[in-house]
């Protein structure tokens, strides 16, 4: 076999692209992950309405961008705040009221405020698919043989700079402290003099925030239409399960390691089955390590 | 109390036959469309379509001095509910011909329905199962996707690209799109070096293309509809693929150019329905007047271009149209005169009816375009 060589040359090349792939669209499920899990950790319910301010965040960007012809950053200001606006409007119409509700109608709940929110969304903006311009410039950067887009860098560069904020906020600010505290026995809390239903909308206005970003950092990419908030939600779900709810750094790796099984799946085993991957992980973890890859059984959840 | 109520009846006659519709009795056409719901995109326009022709032909005086009126409604997508709507149609608001249902699945199981109550049903979806067999009552007006991948093969046959890779969406456009052409490589002696998948909603493709990259291809052939393969374009471009790309007819609009960037999308050929490209077609070209009207009509009515899902309910309204002025407004005899339709230019191309073949077009309905400067060039 004379060519042998240079065949497990190009296998490895393979490899590095699938692995850069993998990374780009990972970091971009771990920054929706986050957002579950911050909620998750506040209230104690999954906010299946998640995957919507993603969705919002692209769709609202592109409209701002193209109807009102503002210019990028303001554009994208904008629609962070109007989703934030959002996510709040969301948490006092839809959950607040409802508080003594178990958790399991509150999910159900989210699940009917995301399908509200899409409708609108698709009357609003109609069933189009869009694209807004990369933040730079869209030629690829190629390392030792793989390419990957100067976007992907901006993604995973915005995911890491919040991750840093995030744990700022949540162990150096007396707000974020006071979530911790929440998370970890709301009467507690409650007792102490913090005021959990404000922890609650403040939860619910960070992650519709970092929705918002996460929608607005992939639209380049990954274009946007009113529907794209049910996948990308799923996989920032999984993402989610995988780093056991962790607002940290459990999550990144949880939407890291997704995404690379599911490119390397699509790579080397069948491209049919990338969605199936995810979930047979999502699957698995549940029945083999519930509390998630990178936690000991009982641990904070902040 | 008896004069009063013949009084009344007299006024309610004098009222009804003042308007035009006394003339003569009105034609009842049915249309199923999946309006709203998954497959809107096909829905929506197909029912715009309907009803900005009916206005048309009715304020010309109708059809041999009778109004169309139609019925039309909204399956969702869904098959079980075109069925039932179908029935409706049929049993309570006694339609001559049905047009539609929107999608392949809602066509193959409403097709029964047609064809025991004898209604003639003018399908606007694609798949082949819908004419092959041919069924008594059964017709259908967009083009099979074959005939686009033929055209593909024949592109590629001239330029020596013997060994293809598929990039195929794991929906039923893909799936039936990589039947066909998984079934007309083998028949034309390509080989065939990947086959690969993405799902409807999948953001990056460069796992899949990198596997294609491997396996060193001739030309890559992608089966989508939007967004899908403009992600693909994009991530052809990214991995500084070189292998010629060719998209299918499931993407000739401009959206698909906006979408993948003007730059990635330079070179890439497709089949086109004559709708989306018929600025740059020869000025004999016997579609053309059929195609600027259409286009322009709907443009004026609803402020966005036609598309060429529009399309096939105009082909399916003019055929019943046609076959009434022929041969006259009922069932049976409208669909024998679809079935004799000849050289009728429509939309999505000239329609030749004949009792082996209810769908009536060939190769000529699909042009091949190249993507330049952003634009259409037709590719030779």
């Amino acid at each position: 076999m004379p060519n042998c060589g240079c065949e497990t040359e190009t296998m490895s090349h393979q490899i590095l692209q699938y692995a850069l792939s993998g990374l780009s669209t990972g970091a971009i499920y771990s920054l929706i992950g986050i957002g579950f899990a911050i909620i998750y950790n506040s209230t104690g319910i999954i906010n299946f309405a998640q995957g919507e301010f993603v969705m919002l965040g692209g769709m609202m960007t592109y409209f701002f961008l193209s109807l009102l012809r503002l210019p990028m950053l303001a554009a994208m200001c904008l629609s962070i705040l109007l989703t934030t606006a959002v996510g709040v409007v969301f948490e006092r119409l839809a959950i607040r009221p409802l508080r003594n509700a178990n958790p399991l109608s509150l999910v159900i709940i989210t699940i009917g405020g995301s399908i509200l929110i899409r409708g609108i969304a698709m009357l609003q903006f109609g069933k189009d698919t869009h694209s807004i311009p990369a933040f730079s410039s869209n030629e690829p950067l190629v390392i030792a043989d793989a390419t990957i887009l100067p976007q992907n860098l901006w993604i995973l560069g915005i995911t890491f700079l919040i991750i840093a904020a995030n744990r700022y906020f949540f162990y150096h600010t007396i707000n974020g402290k006071a979530m911790r505290a929440c998370s970890h026995n709301r009467r507690a809390a409650s007792l102490v003099g913090i005021g959990v239903k404000r922890m609650v909308l403040i939860s619910f206005a960070i992650s519709s925030a970092l929705g918002s970003i996460a929608g607005i950092i992939t639209a380049p990419l990954t274009m946007t239409s009113y529907d794209v908030g049910i996948m990308l939600g799923l996989k920032g779900f999984c993402a989610a399960i995988i780093g056991g709810m962790s607002s940290g750094v459990g999550t990144v790796f949880g939407g890291l390691l997704l995404g690379i099984f599911e490119s390397l799946g699509a790579g080397l085993i069948s491209s049919g089955y990338k969605d199936a991957i995810a979930f047979i992980i999502l699957l698995l973890i549940l029945f083999i390590r519930p509390q998630g890859l990178f936690r000991k059984a009982e641990t904070e959840r902040v | 109390m008896e004069r009063r109520v013949s009084l009344l009846l007299t006024v309610v006659m004098v009222l009804v036959c003042s308007s035009a519709a006394c003339a003569a009795p009105p034609i009842r056409i049915g249309g199923l469309f999946a309006v709203t719901g998954p497959a809107s995109f096909l829905g929506e326009p197909e029912r715009n379509t309907l009803e900005m022709m009916a206005r048309e032909i009715n304020g010309k005086g109708g059809i041999n001095g009778s109004r169309i009126e139609l019925f039309v409604y909204d399956t969702q997508g869904d098959a079980t509910k075109a069925v039932q709507l179908a029935t409706k149609l049929i049993r309570n608001d006694k339609v001559v011909a049905i047009i539609g249902p929107s999608t392949t699945g809602e066509t193959l199981a409403v097709i029964g329905v047609a064809e025991k109550e004898k209604v003639p049903l003018i399908s606007c979806a694609a798949g082949i199962k819908i004419t092959q067999p041919v069924r008594k009552w059964i017709f259908k007006t967009p083009a099979n996707d074959h005939v686009a991948a033929e055209k593909i093969f024949n592109h590629m046959a001239k330029r020596r690209q013997k060994k293809i890779a598929l990039l195929t969406v794991s929906d039923s456009y893909g799936a039936s799109g990589r039947e066909q052409l998984k079934e007309l490589a083998a028949r034309r002696g390509f080989s065939l070096a990947a086959d690969e998948v993405y799902s409807p909603k999948d953001t990056d493709m460069t796992p899949q293309l990198t596997k294609i990259r491997g396996a060193k291809p001739d030309a890559i052939i992608c089966w989508g509809t939007n967004p899908g393969p403009a992600v693909v374009t994009r991530n052809v471009k990214q991995l500084g693929i070189k292998i010629p790309l060719y998209q299918s007819h499931g993407v000739a609009s401009k959206k698909y150019i906006e979408l993948s960037g003007a730059d990635a999308a330079e070179g890439i050929t497709l089949p086109a329905g004559k709708l989306a490209v018929y600025e740059i077609l020869p000025k004999k070209e016997p579609q053309l007047k059929t195609l600027r009207e259409y286009d322009q009509a709907y443009r004026k009515a609803f402020g966005v271009e036609a598309s060429t899902f529009g399309g096939y309910a105009y082909d399916g309204l003019q055929l019943v149209v046609g076959a009434i002025r022929k041969s006259g407004a009922t069932p049976d005899r409208i669909r024998a005169g679809i079935e004799q339709t000849r050289n009728m230019v429509g939309v999505s191309g000239v329609f030749n009816m004949s009792a082996a073949d209810h769908n009536g077009l060939d190769l000529s309905a699909f042009e091949m375009v190249r993507i330049s400067k952003g634009d259409w060039v037709l590719a030779h």
